[in-house]
């Protein structure tokens, strides 16, 4: 082992390793759910660059970076997106729910 | 030198905007902060030279995350921000920081040689006809993922359309508002749309042997029929139609049909035969294309809220 070269993989390797510090910062310390949702996806994104950066990293064969974990990160960011929007919904619902009940509270 | 400099500008871009996204009061300026993000990232992604993840970065991260986000502010209340004690927010800090450290160190002292696929996807790619090495993993190498991901995709929409409520049961998703007819959104959407629909086919027609896909180029669409829903120009579908649960499910089950038909015909499950694995893919790509354009619109436009636009 010994130490990268600093580069740009390099760098965006950095910058993946703070944003999934940023995001857990906000999961964890956030009340609302729709920041924490926010704060996850933050995270996601750091997860997403990092795995990036081993492709880059792993440029070969005429590649300019490793084309399976390129492929994954795709399928990772629409799987992610699927996984928000029932977030999403699931959180409408439950303000919906809070609602209706707060108004029975009062009647 | 020049693209150093240009490394540093965008990464202390996306820190700054990731860090008002958590740090911010207001919920809408949180979201704001968030589409940034995305937009942000595509450039870090064109950066690692992964033209194809910068695409659906652009596309997903950045653009139908925000709109669904954007949704959600209209039909949330905001909460206010109630700001944790000091004490908790040092402590959390600095476990987190702990965290960034350890990855920073994964980054600084990588394996070497760096593992890597490149040689043998680079070996067999001409086998499936495709240029696209991306292209190549989702449809050939990985198949099985991409097929799964199809699914995920399907199951999600299954989620969002079980927190209908009872009464709203098999109406339609609603995404205008009462004025949207009387807005610049209409003219902005016949002008754009025609333009959106023939881009969106572009990038899944080109993405056999350059960046793009059917992911990407399905979000376009997706994105084309929402801003049609928005705009009033045309109205979701009663989500009970069964025609419509057909588009849905056609690019699953066109992708497992050829992948069981892949068992007789070349020896294994999502394997093609050699002489049809061009054809074969394009299959399944125009099919999974619409599916996936089909549903990602309607996990924009969320669960129908009220059963009085069920029937016209």
């Amino acid at each position: 082992m010994s130490l990268a070269p600093f580069d740009a993989a390099t760098l965006y390797g950095l910058l993946g390793a703070v944003l999934v510090g940023i995001g857990l910062y906000g999961i964890v310390l956030h009340e609302s759910f729709m920041r924490r949702l926010l704060a996850f996806n933050l995270l996601g994104g750091g997860v997403f660059i990092l795995f990036g950066v081993v492709a880059r990293r792993g440029a070969g064969a005429g590649f300019p970076g490793d084309p399976v974990p390129q492929a994954l990160v795709i399928t990772g960011v629409v799987v992610a997106f699927c996984a928000t929007a029932l977030a999403i919904t699931l959180i409408e619902r439950l303000a919906a729910k809070d609602e209706a009940s707060d108004g029975d509270h009062k009647s | 030198m020049l693209g150093l400099a240009l490394d540093l500008l965008i990464a202390a871009l996306v820190i700054g905007v990731a860090l008002w996204t958590v740090r911010t009061r207001d919920d809408f300026a949180a979201i704001v902060g968030f589409v940034a993000y995305g937009l942000l990232l595509t450039l870090a992604w064109a950066r690692l030279a992964a033209y194809d993840v910068a695409l659906t970065e652009a596309a997903i991260g950045g653009g139908v995350t925000g709109v669904i986000l954007l949704r959600a502010s209209i039909r949330l209340k905001p909460v206010v921000t109630v700001r944790k004690p000091i004490s908790a927010r040092i402590l959390v800090g600095l476990l987190c920081a702990a965290i960034s450290a350890g990855l920073s160190a994964v980054v600084l002292l990588p394996m070497t040689p760096a593992p890597s696929l490149a040689t043998e996807v680079r070996a067999h790619l001409a086998g499936t006809g495709l240029g696209n090495p991306i292209a190549g993993v989702l449809m050939a190498y990985r198949a099985l993922d991409t097929f799964l991901e199809t699914v995920v995709v399907l199951l999600a929409l299954f989620g969002v359309w079980s927190l209908t409520p009872d009464a709203a049961w098999g109406g339609r998703p609603v995404m205008a508002g009462p004025t949207a007819a009387f807005g610049p959104l209409p003219l902005f959407g016949r002008v754009l749309i025609p333009v959106g629909i023939v881009i969106g086919i572009y990038i899944v027609w080109v993405g056999a042997d350059a960046p793009g896909g059917k992911f990407q180029g399905a979000t376009i669409l997706a994105a084309m029929w929402i801003l049609a829903m928005m705009a009033g120009l045309t109205k979701a579908p009663p989500i009970g139609r069964w025609r419509l649960r057909l588009l849905l499910a056609a690019g699953p089950i066109v992708f497992v049909a050829v992948g069981l038909a892949g068992i007789p015909l070349a020896g294994a499950f999502l394997a093609y035969p050699e002489a049809l694995a061009k054809p074969l893919i394009l299959l399944i790509e125009v099919a999974l294309t619409l599916s996936i354009a089909a549903t990602l619109g309607l996990l924009v436009a969320g669960p129908p809220e009220t059963a009085s636009g069920a029937e016209p």
